[in-house]
């Protein structure tokens, strides 16, 4: 891989979006409003209940900033992807001397500056409005941030390669299959809370662990080690899946001339 | 004897029953300026495409500076370069940032220097600053050209770059291509439906029909195998039905 390629190609998505208010905007603004609803839903919940309620209820606050993470780094990859789409930009890039592992590596590095971004905002104004204090997950924070980062990119690349397949048709899936996956992600409530068919389903994706085990340091002030961990190894497999997925369309769009129509259209 | 730059040989590709291309094999040598001539769906586009590697051919082998195009395409796609009207560069960069990046991922050495040079050989410096959406048609074709000649490709795709251009800036971009041609001497392979501009900047015509190469030669020697006046006449006849040559 050349770091030169994924800097330009960097380089250029950063552009896209600085010369863009739209996407600026779009950046900050649908964060803010769920940190603001979820953040004043909490407050009053807080001050209805008894005994250890209110810290439960802080899990809703936790639960809403680590799953922006999981969005923003999935947002990354397939926004990233779509913009080339929409300005029809996608044959000089495809037809430039550009590796697919550069053009993921980029988008990958895409979704990272978003979740800097997105988290820095969210956890200051968690901070300042509800006195919810991120760092308070100490070490943790980072790999819960890691592991949701890369489900994300996973499906990210995925969405990719379905938009590939199947043209601007597919174009809505850059947002909706992240919350396919939310009910299933115990993002604000336990895994047990689930019917029990669905549980070894839930578990079998890593952001139910990533949301039990910041639950559970929430609760203990201990790393959620066994939780982090069992993440860590399916993120290895979903990211490998995912690339699977990726070659598997490119190879096919470039056979059934998928590539040039999607550029094109 | 010269080694060709370009050498496709029985390059053939279907999209369910349809034939986009038949058994078309052909050569460009360096220096050369071929163009691609056909009616709508004869192949042109599919064949530029396969040539970059944006379509997979069904069967056939590509040949670009000597090595096989599927063995080695990182390395061709680093000599050659191309302009399409099916694509644009960002609308809402500068023309110069556009430029830049593309000028890093073709890993040219001094990116800033490079685009001014190019800016200027093209007449356009005064747009450097411009939003690329904001461009007229001819000033976007422009900055699409030096974008192809960022890395100062051996072999230069052109692919209908005077569509939708008016006469006079279509024969500005003619000039310009001849210009870029007699300076640089890129083996340029030219499509267009524009019979002007096959005549004025292309040494040699290979004019595709149904996927097929129906016939190649010089505009003169096409001209003078369908007996007609033009390469117009040509064009029209082919494209009304009367596909079989003289023989």
């Amino acid at each position: 891989m050349n770091p030169n390629i994924i800097l330009a190609l960097v380089t250029r998505y950063v552009l896209l979006y600085t010369r863009n208010p739209v996407r600026l905007i779009e950046l900050f603004f649908w964060p803010f409003v769920q940190l603001l609803v979820w953040g004043f839903l909490t407050k009053y919940l807080q001050g209805q209940g008894e005994g250890n309620f209110p810290q439960v209820i802080t899990f809703l606050i936790g639960g809403i900033i680590l799953w922006d993470a999981l969005f923003r780094a999935q947002q990354g990859v397939a926004i990233s992807f779509l913009e080339d789409v929409w300005t029809r930009n996608l044959l000089n890039v495809f037809a430039a001397p550009v590796r697919m592992t550069e053009y993921l590596a980029a988008t990958f590095a895409v979704g990272f500056l978003r979740v800097m971004v997105t988290g820095l905002m969210m956890g200051l104004i968690a901070f300042g409005f509800y006195a919810f204090n991120l760092l308070q997950f100490e070490w943790s924070l980072f790999w819960f941030y890691a592991n949701l980062m890369i489900f994300g990119w996973s499906l990210g690349v995925l969405v990719t390669a379905l938009i590939l397949r199947w043209g601007h048709g597919a174009e809505s899936l850059a947002w909706a299959i992240p919350f396919m996956i939310q009910p299933i992600g115990a993002v604000f409530y336990p895994v047990s809370a689930l019917p029990g068919w669905l549980q070894p389903v839930a578990l079998s994706f890593p952001p139910a662990h990533i949301f039990e085990g910041m639950r559970s340091t929430l609760l203990t002030g201990q790393t959620a080690w066994q939780h982090v961990g069992i993440a860590f190894v399916l993120n290895v497999g979903y990211l490998a899946m995912a690339a699977g997925i990726f070659a598997i369309t490119l190879r096919t769009a470039k056979k059934r001339g998928l590539l040039v129509k999607v550029s094109s259209s | 004897m010269t080694a060709p730059i370009l050498e496709v040989s029985r390059l053939a590709k279907s999209f369910d029953d349809f034939k986009a291309v038949q058994d078309v094999s052909f050569e460009v040598k360096p220096g050369e300026v071929v163009g691609l001539l056909g009616v709508n769906g004869a192949g042109k586009t599919t064949v530029m495409s396969m040539l970059l590697g944006l379509i997979t051919p069904d069967s056939g082998s590509i040949r670009v500076f000597g090595k096989d195009f599927t063995k080695n395409r990182l390395e061709i796609l680093r000599r050659t370069n191309f302009c399409t009207t099916y694509a644009a560069l960002p609308s809402n960069l500068k023309v110069k940032h556009n430029l830049r990046i593309f000028a890093r991922l073709y890993g040219v050495p001094k990116p800033n220097r490079k685009v001014d040079e190019l800016l200027e050989l093209l007449e356009i410096d005064r747009l450097r600053d411009s939003i690329t959406g904001r461009l007229s048609a001819g000033e976007s074709t422009r900055v699409n050209l030096a974008k192809a000649l960022l890395n100062d490709p051996d072999l230069l795709m052109l692919d209908e770059p005077t569509a939708s251009l008016d006469p006079d800036i279509a024969d500005k971009v003619r000039k310009l291509v001849r210009r870029i041609q007699s300076e640089r001497s890129p083996a340029i392979l030219y499509t267009s439906h524009n019979m002007r501009d096959i005549e004025e900047v292309c040494d040699r015509v290979l004019f595709l029909h149904q996927g097929r190469i129906l016939t190649q030669g010089t505009p003169a020697e096409i001209v003078a195998h369908f007996q007609e006046d033009d390469l117009e006449n040509v064009f029209i006849k082919v494209a009304r039905g009367s596909e079989n040559p003289p023989a």
